[in-house]
């Protein structure tokens, strides 16, 4: 059995498939945000004394991440309208559900992250008069973040390769375009090929790009 | 007549008990071969010749590179092509016991790689084998770092299963849709879902931290 | 106390010399050792006190509490005539706010023995970040003070480095500068050259030589005798949590009076032989 490849079809919709690459990319990076703002409030309320604030956030933590991110996405997308919580469109609530998601390993990040930076750095901030919101601001906050951007890497590129579940609920992002393209063309292997060396191109980019930049910040020798 | 939620689980139980075989059944084949897979590889990422160890490179950070449900997609659509008569469970089956394999290949080398060359060899001269050294000489020692990652992708892996509700493969979340499908109790049976695999979940990520502390005796 | 001579002569005034710090009756424990037991101490404005005892005797302890890294639990420190750390409202003694003490640690600089400069920041940074944060200086300003500050410690040309480019006698000159240039009216040093290689330790006792004769009130926990013995005007033997013995450096050294401070003398004088001789 031989196969023939054909890429012609593929370079005719690969326009399509650049801008679901670009679309699965730009709601990774929306989510990652979201995630980080998620993750620093949660990883600050563990620090705090407060335990049933610390019980929530170890609930959210603990539930969101023994579930699977295709159910979550549907439970909000066909589940919670179903009770009167509607989203603007699918895009929303996709980045919603990716965004929680996020917010649960980040949160683990950033308390690992909060409590890894020195305690005499922060008596430092203190003793030249920084109040401590001042402290959090200038000293630890900049800090976590460099401790923490390897972390932040990873979890960008495992979003980005998570929106391909996007695909589920008809966002045109990569994924869903190599389906298409494979539906209606029958290239089953270009389609495919093509979809997987972007993907792997595109997590190869952004491990590169970010290396970089954490060879830039990196100053805590 | 007032639809109830016990009642539509009675009716859906069948349905319901059949995925979450399905669900059970790849969870337990996947991470199988992922750990036998991931032994053996993780050895030839260590140990192998130049060439298996640099080809064994490219498998795992290609794997690792590319999404799940594309695998998936992938192995689906593409092994019909090769004429091979194969079912979604298979293929299925198939790009989840490969992407698992990759990530316990990855888990088993930093493992092995992180235990001092000291200990190998001091296991070489007091004359033990190849075999001997990884057995009781390695392998514990690497326990301590292998068992929290390899739970976590065990995790993953489970969570993974529901993709193949995607290609059509009868498994808890396919079944929960289906059931949906017929009574519109869509929170009540998709929170049913969440529940089991939160307990399945979250019975293998306390495993995972019991075995951590039983091995945590070990340090270097 | 006599005042530091050096201080007198820049000082313009002839009013006597204000007491910058006055420590009473301070008790301070963790859990149920008490690691403070009563210290009285009081420092006037141009002196350079030393604080010397054998180690675990309550320095560094004794040096977070005036600086309010530590709370202690009786007792009062003032530091220009304001109470540090607690108020006294109707009997009961209370912390004060993080705010207020924000704000009372600001005029206190204190040296860490493990330098701690903001990693992230280069030295000017370092220096520019309690002007421009804490006394809301312009930034433009504040490099040029930090400029000036990092010049005063010889290191004008390593102002733009990051900490870890810097060799740990440079780091402590700069942490000394960002201290320095916040005009504190006390700075506290808790021994600055102990994680320092030997060859470095010289270079910051210069820069702490320089300060003592500018007339900078200092309290200084240090192993460095010789250093003590020519700089500090006042010396202060703690041991066990208790101030044992105290006086001129040249006089507590030649006759100690207790046999504690004789043990504890008795170690320097076997390595670098007659402390008092000149
Ligand atoms: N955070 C703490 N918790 C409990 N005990 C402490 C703490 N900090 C200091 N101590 C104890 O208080 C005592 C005094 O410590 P301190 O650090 O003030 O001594 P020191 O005179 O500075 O010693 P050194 O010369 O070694 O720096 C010691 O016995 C120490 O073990
Ligand atoms: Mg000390």
């Amino acid at each position: 059995m031989t196969y023939n490849f054909n890429f012609s079809v593929i370079w005719r919709q690969f326009d399509v498939m650049l801008w679901g690459l670009g679309l699965g990319l730009l709601l990774a990076v929306i989510s990652l945000a979201i995630g980080t703002v998620i993750g620093l409030v949660c990883g600050y309320a563990f620090r705090t004394n407060n335990k049933t604030l610390r019980g929530l956030v170890w609930g959210y933590v603990e539930f969101i991440r023994n579930e699977p991110l295709l159910l979550l996405i549907f439970f909000v997308y066909f589940g919670l309208p179903a009770i009167g919580i509607r989203f603007f469109d699918k895009y929303e609530s996709f980045v919603i559900t990716l965004s929680i998601y996020a917010g649960a390993y980040l949160t683990e990040v950033f308390r690992a992250g909060l409590t890894s930076v020195p305690e005499r750095y922060v008596e430092a901030a203190k003793a030249i008069g920084l109040k401590p919101w001042q402290t959090q601001l200038y000293v630890v906050l900049p800090l976590t973040f460099r401790i923490v951007l390897p972390s932040l890497s990873n979890n960008l590129i495992s979003l980005f390769k998570d929106t391909s579940l996007a695909t589920a609920i008809a966002i045109p992002e990569l994924t869903f375009t190599a389906r298409q393209i494979n539906a209606n063309t029958y290239r089953v292997m270009e389609a495919w090929l093509t979809a997987s060396l972007l993907y792997l191109a595109t997590c190869y980019l952004i491990a590169i790009a970010l290396r970089q930049i954490e060879k830039r910040y990196s100053v805590i020798k | 007549m007032q639809r109830t939620y016990l009642g539509e689980l009675m009716k859906a139980k069948w349905s319901l008990l059949q995925g979450f075989i399905t669900t059970m059944e790849i969870s337990a084949i996947v991470i199988v071969i992922g750990l036998i897979a991931g032994m053996i590889g993780g050895l030839l990422l260590v140990y192998g010749p130049k060439p298996v160890r640099l080809l064994m490179r490219l498998y795992v950070d290609v794997l690792r590179g590319i999404p799940v449900l594309v695998l998936i997609l992938f192995s689906y659509y593409g092994l019909a092509l090769l004429g091979v008569n194969i079912s979604a469970y298979t293929a299925g089956v198939v790009a989840l016991a490969g992407f698992c394999s990759a990530h316990m290949s990855e888990t088993f080398r930093g493992a092995i790689d992180s235990i001092p060359v000291g200990q190998t060899e001091a296991a070489k001269a007091i004359g033990l084998t190849f075999q001997q050294r990884f057995i009781y000489v390695l392998l514990p020692q690497a326990a301590r770092r292998i068992v929290p990652p390899a739970i976590n992708t065990a995790v993953e892996m489970v969570k993974g299963t529901t993709l193949l509700s995607i290609i059509g493969v009868l498994d808890v979340l396919l079944a929960t849709q289906q059931t949906i499908a017929r009574n519109y109790m869509v929170i009540e049976f998709y929170a049913t879902a969440m529940l089991f695999y939160f307990v399945l979940n979250f019975t293998l990520s306390r495993m995972g931290a019991y075995f951590e502390r039983r091995f945590g005796f070990i340090r270097y | 106390m006599s005042a530091n001579p050096a201080a007198s002569a820049t000082s313009e005034s002839a009013e006597p010399a204000r007491n910058l710090l006055v420590a009473r009756d301070v008790h301070k424990s963790f859990g149920q050792t008490e690691v403070l037991k009563g210290i009285d101490l009081t420092v006037t404005e141009g002196e350079v006190v030393a604080l010397i005892g054998a180690s675990g005797s309550g320095k560094t302890t004794f040096l977070r509490c005036i600086n309010l890294l530590e709370e202690f639990e009786q007792g009062s420190i003032t530091v220009d005539g304001d109470p540090v750390g607690y108020t006294d409202r109707g009997g009961s003694r209370r912390r004060l706010s993080e705010g207020r003490l924000a704000a009372q640690r600001a005029r206190i600089g204190m040296v860490f023995q493990s330098f701690n400069l903001f990693p992230h920041m280069t030295a000017a940074q370092n220096v520019m970040l309690g002007l421009v944060k804490v006394k809301g200086m312009a930034k433009a300003e504040a490099r040029s003070l930090a400029d000036h500050w990092l010049a005063r410690v010889g290191l004008a040309d390593r102002a733009d480095h990051h900490p870890y480019q810097l060799s740990g006698g440079q780091q402590q000159r700069v942490a000394i500068a960002r201290a320095v240039a916040m005009d504190p009216r006390l700075i506290l040093f808790d021994e600055v050259t102990s994680a320092l290689d030997p060859e470095l330790v010289s270079e910051v006792l210069g820069v702490m030589k320089d300060l003592a004769k500018s007339g900078m009130t200092m309290l200084v926990v240090s192993h460095e005798m010789l250093f003590v013995r020519d700089v500090a005007t006042h010396v202060v033997f703690l041991d066990s949590g208790r101030i044992v013995e105290e006086g001129e450096p040249h006089a507590v050294f030649k006759n100690p009076k207790s046999d504690r401070l004789r043990a504890f003398l008795g170690r320097f004088t076997d390595i670098i032989g007659d402390i008092t001789a000149r």
